[in-house]
């Protein structure tokens, strides 16, 4: 056993984590900003954060993360980390030459009090942000909210280049939450199919699922560009995807530009990819195309066929609260059971969200928020599952308890797919079906004695 | 900014590389950089070049280094297996180091492994505003409700040093309360010292007070040694107990690969300490020196021939020829493995070249593996190394001690009253080192290098990228965060901190598995895919031909 300290009896706890299911606000912050074409994530705070970021976002991707750090030393600590931060901002136009440095806080400089914004006027005012290049911040402390609201804090920095002209550009933007490079592929896809002109902030595909070509590009080709985030402000609406992710940096661009916005859940199964592709219709006054429709027949088709396997099996669930919540959906269309659900970012809406959508299902759910994976494991204890979905922690669980684990969100550490392979919108509900529908019929597999073995399934 | 190896190839000199590296530095980054990126010429006996190393890493300059905690809690505390590490900070730091790097453990008979477990204090903005000293003291004790182990360490994180929370008072009032359950805190915050390396020095300090000489039950067995800086890395510390177990060799304590509580309060009971990364417990090494008399000699279980030296070391500091034979016989017997190894591989392996830019002592250790392939180091350098790592341990007195090392404490250790002993007389010890075996002491990276060969400290991305652009090797070697860009160059990548999922590669059967691994990497054939056919011959010259 590798949790072997891991109790079925559950106590109260109040001050330790255990197994945590979220990680900072930093690292959230550095995986939005690589969606800008041409950005370099800049850590404000001492070199270990940033070496950590870069590392799990590396783990993660298998591609390489750039991003510096303003290297706090003690007397930076104590006297402030300005100095270290106008010359790590000279350094990088010189050495590098990125379009946008986009910084954020850590934990170390925020208890000191450093003010970015003062920071960036200074820097302005002497001259070391060169014309044309850009200098955006977010704060993102570390005990704050998670790396979700780091995400979301940074997306919402990115509002600071819309700007509002004269004219609008017809175009709808689409504000996809913390989703792997291959949804955002995949959602761009979706809207292009619908007919609808997209502005997508931020945009990882084309940094982090690049090719291999013999050639090292710090800055690849993909990433949202400086003139479609100023366009933001002139586009016709904006849907945000996700309300944890999306909703802040949505609302603010309203406020800024006048862009109305609608907040939907990330289109993670059936009903939720429904939403989108409704609202998408709807704000773009176009009909949904044929091949889109052929795609949500598809995904019914396949989960009718295959209902008898899925039905009434009970899933454990550890993620972050957009994500758990559209995939709590799905499960049920699915005919599942999620009876054990835990998001480690604070926020009692998440709590309420599922209790809403599980309510009158016949089965009793345990919820928490700001939980971690060591009491989701004592539930499962208690209540063991058929199926778990979590990130790559979740496999020590699911070792000890012989459970399938579907490794869905942040971090992968030892699976390949999620880079390239997208699990929204119709086609990723199949995808999604897939991989659970392989977990619980090899388990059966496994598991049938001799007689009860069979060829078809 | 796009790099590539394509590019025809021209012959560099030392000097015009480093002038490349340095060219398009802001004059002061310039100025700083080289005194950190020296030209070895050590060979010629007459020059001995200085590098400027242990400095402040400059803001905005993509390093490869971590932080103080990332050294103390991640590196040297990690790794033990029945001490919970309770991580006193928000959840980022505890999170980070979870697991990640590959530090195996055996449960053991006791059961007791806490290795799986990422603990925190996780806190939060109220904690930060009102203090976090009363969380800490309540998580200590949820801890021990929950898990009971025999012992606690706290890590502070950055915040927890600005706010004043006095980690060392709560857990000494926990060592109190609870009784038989044994914490204490290291100041580890991110921010001090330079690089991971002021953590390695606050840890070896923490330990030396609150852990080692608690236990005087007596350990049994011949020989008895600690192995000081060994972490177990996919494995290594395995291999190195497989070895030292077949020569009859018993170790007290290895720090801290797979170690145990009671292995670090036994450990002034060995007779003798063996460093391997000395950057990061030299000092511990000197600490039980002085207190109890143990001598400590530098070994280095990474290549073949290292490993049967340092086992050779062993024996003659015991002067036992019962060992000294059977280490000959363990010898004799473990090369034959490694030897059909490096008949298989060296063929491909002979003459190819690599960089090494990776820790403190590993890129000196692995220079030995490479040797032992027939391979030329281009370049090399350490992350958080001091000048004694790059130019011996003779060149410590002539150390400039600066602000940053300075904050750093420096304890000062007494002999033990009751327990110094000596273990070796001074006729004895003296006979010793006439007859060749160096105590306290260590050679630097720099010797071992080719003459006219780049010796860089800290390096970071854009000067690994001009490296492999103007040299062209054919293998680096550094870490996670400068494996993928090299890659994408179409080079290999081999990761020395954490071996890509591989290993053991120390002591014998590690060696072997090390020259299996090059030569993958070397056969890796990926600039064959680079081009489609399209690409390769792009012009139309006719039409299609069908069968």
């Amino acid at each position: 056993m590798l949790l072997r300290h891991t109790p079925k009896e559950i106590g109260e706890r109040k001050a330790v984590n255990i197994n945590p299911a979220k990680t900072c606000q930093p690292v959230g912050a550095m995986y939005a900003a690589l969606g800008i074409h041409g950005c370099l994530p800049h850590s404000h705070g001492s070199q270990g954060c940033c070496s950590y970021h870069r590392s799990a976002l590396t783990r993660h991707y298998k591609e390489p993360i750039s991003a510096s750090t303003s290297s706090f030393t003690e007397g930076a600590s104590v006297f402030g980390g300005q100095a270290n931060l106008l010359q790590g901002i000279n350094n990088i136009f010189s050495v590098y030459e990125p379009d946008v440095i986009a910084i954020h806080t850590t934990c170390l400089s925020e208890t000191i009090g450093d003010d970015l914004p003062q920071i960036r006027k200074k820097a302005e005012q002497e001259g070391k942000i060169p014309e044309g290049k850009y200098v955006i911040g977010a704060s993102t402390p570390s005990y704050q909210g998670s790396h979700v609201t780091g995400f979301s804090n940074m997306v919402k920095a990115m509002v600071d280049f819309s700007e509002k002209t004269e004219t609008k550009n017809g175009k709808i933007n689409i504000i996809p939450g913390w989703v792997e490079p291959s949804d955002m592929e995949e959602i761009k896809r979706m809207a292009k199919l619908t007919g609808v002109d997209t502005i997508m902030f931020p945009d990882t595909s084309g940094v982090l699922n690049g090719p291999m070509t013999g050639e090292y590009k710090m800055f690849p080709d993909g990433g949202t560009t400086i003139e479609e985030l100023k366009s933001t402000g002139d586009s016709t609406g904006t849907l945000a995807l996700g309300d944890w992710c999306s909703a802040d940096a949505a609302r603010t661009l309203d406020k800024k530009c006048k862009v109305p916005c609608k907040v939907l859940d990330i289109p993670f199964g059936l009903k939720a990819t429904d939403r989108f592709v409704d609202a998408m219709r709807t704000v773009a006054g176009v009909s949904v195309s044929d091949e889109l429709v052929y795609e949500r027949g598809q995904l019914v088709d396949m989960l009718t066929d295959m209902h008898q396997w899925t039905y009434k099996k009970k899933v454990a669930i550890a993620g972050d609260p957009d994500h758990v919540i559209a995939m709590v959906e799905f499960l049920l269309t699915l005919g599942m059971q999620p009876v054990h659900i835990v998001t480690g970012t604070p926020g009692k809406k998440f709590e309420k969200r599922i209790e809403e959508l599980t309510k009158d299902k016949g089965f009793e759910v345990n919820v928490k928020a700001k939980g971690d994976l060591f009491l989701l494991h004592q539930w499962i204890k208690n209540e063991p599952v058929d199926l778990l979905i979590c990130n790559t922690y979740g496999k020590y669980i699911a070792r000890d308890e012989d459970v399938p684990l579907l490794r869905w969100g942040f971090p992968i550490l030892d699976r390949q797919g999620h880079q390239y392979f997208p699990t929204v919108g119709y086609k990723g509900g199949l995808r999604l079906l897939e991989k659970i529908l392989g977990l619980l019929l090899d388990r059966k597999d496994r598991d049938s004695p001799e007689t009860k073995f069979e060829l078809v399934l | 900014m796009a790099t590539s190896t394509a590019s025809k190839k021209v012959q560099w000199t030392p000097t015009d590389v480093k002038a490349e590296l340095l060219k398009k530095y802001p004059p002061k980054v310039a100025r700083k950089r080289a005194k950190q990126i020296m030209i070895n010429e050590t060979s010629d006996g007459e020059i001995s070049p200085q590098i400027t190393a242990n400095v402040r890493t400059i803001p905005g300059i993509i390093t490869m280094r971590g932080c103080t905690y990332a050294g103390c809690k991640g590196v040297l505390m990690g790794p033990t297996r029945d001490i919970v590490n309770l991580v006193h900070g928000p959840i980022g730091c505890g999170f980070y180091a979870w697991l990640t790097r590959r530090n195996q453990t055996d449960a053991g008979a006791d059961g007791e492994n806490y290795i799986p477990y990422c603990v925190s204090t996780d806190m939060q903005e109220q904690d930060i505003i009102f203090g976090g000293e009363k969380k800490l003291a309540l998580a200590i004790q949820e801890i021990y409700d929950i898990m009971h182990p025999k012992a606690i360490a706290v890590f502070s994180t950055c915040p927890v040093g600005l706010i004043g929370d006095d980690v060392h008072a709560v857990a000494k009032s926990m060592t109190a309360k609870l009784g038989d359950c044994n914490v204490f805190a290291f100041s580890c915050e991110g921010y001090k010292g330079v690089s991971q390396s002021a953590g390695h020095h606050i840890a070896n300090n923490q330990v030396y007070r609150h852990v080692i000489g608690e236990n005087d039950e007596p350990v049994k067995g011949e020989y008895k040694v600690n192995l000081l800086g060994e972490y177990n890395i996919g494995g290594d510390a395995f291999e190195i107990d497989r070895i030292l177990e077949k020569c009859g060799i018993t170790l007290t304590l290895t720090f801290s690969g797979n170690a145990t509580y009671d292995q670090f309060a036994t450990a002034h009971q060995a007779d003798l300490s063996m460093v391997m990364c000395h950057r990061s417990v030299n000092y511990i090494a000197d600490m039980l020196e002085t207190s109890f008399g143990i001598p400590w000699i530098k070994v280095n279980f990474i290549g073949a021939n290292s490993t049967a030296k340092s086992l050779r070391k062993i024996a003659a500091y015991f002067e036992d020829q019962k060992l000294i034979d059977r280490v000959e016989e363990v010898i004799r017997e473990e090369m034959l493995d490694v030897e059909v190894a490096a008949r298989e591989v060296r063929s491909r392996t002979e003459g190819k070249t690599a960089m090494l830019f990776v820790g403190g002592s590993r890129a000196h250790h692995y220079i030995e593996l490479f040797n032992e392939l027939g391979m030329k180091i281009l370049s090399s350098g350490y992350e958080f190394g001091h000048r004694d790592d790059y130019e011996g341990r003779q060149v410590l007195p002539n150390l400039k001690v600066d602000a940053d090392s300075r904050n750093i404490e420096e304890i000062e250790v007494q002999p033990d009253e009751k327990r110094y002993k000596p273990r070796k007389s001074e006729e004895q010890m003296a006979a010793l080192e006439k007859s060749g075996m160096k105590f306290k002491e260590y050679e630097g990276l720099a010797p071992d290098m080719d003459e006219n060969t780049l010796i860089i400290d800290d390096l970071n991305q854009y000067e690994a990228e001009k490296l492999v652009e103007l040299l062209k090797p054919d293998l680096f070697c550094a870490g996670i965060k400068e494996k993928f860009s090299i890659m994408k160059m179409g080079v290999p990548m081999k990761m020395l901190h954490n071996y890509d999922s591989g290993g053991p590669y120390a002591g014998f059967k590690g060696a072997a598995n090390f020259y299996y691994e090059i030569d993958r990497l070397l056969s890796s054939n990926v600039r064959e895919f680079l081009k489609a056919p399209w690409q390769e011959n792009p012009e139309l010259t006719g039409a299609y031909v069908w069968e």
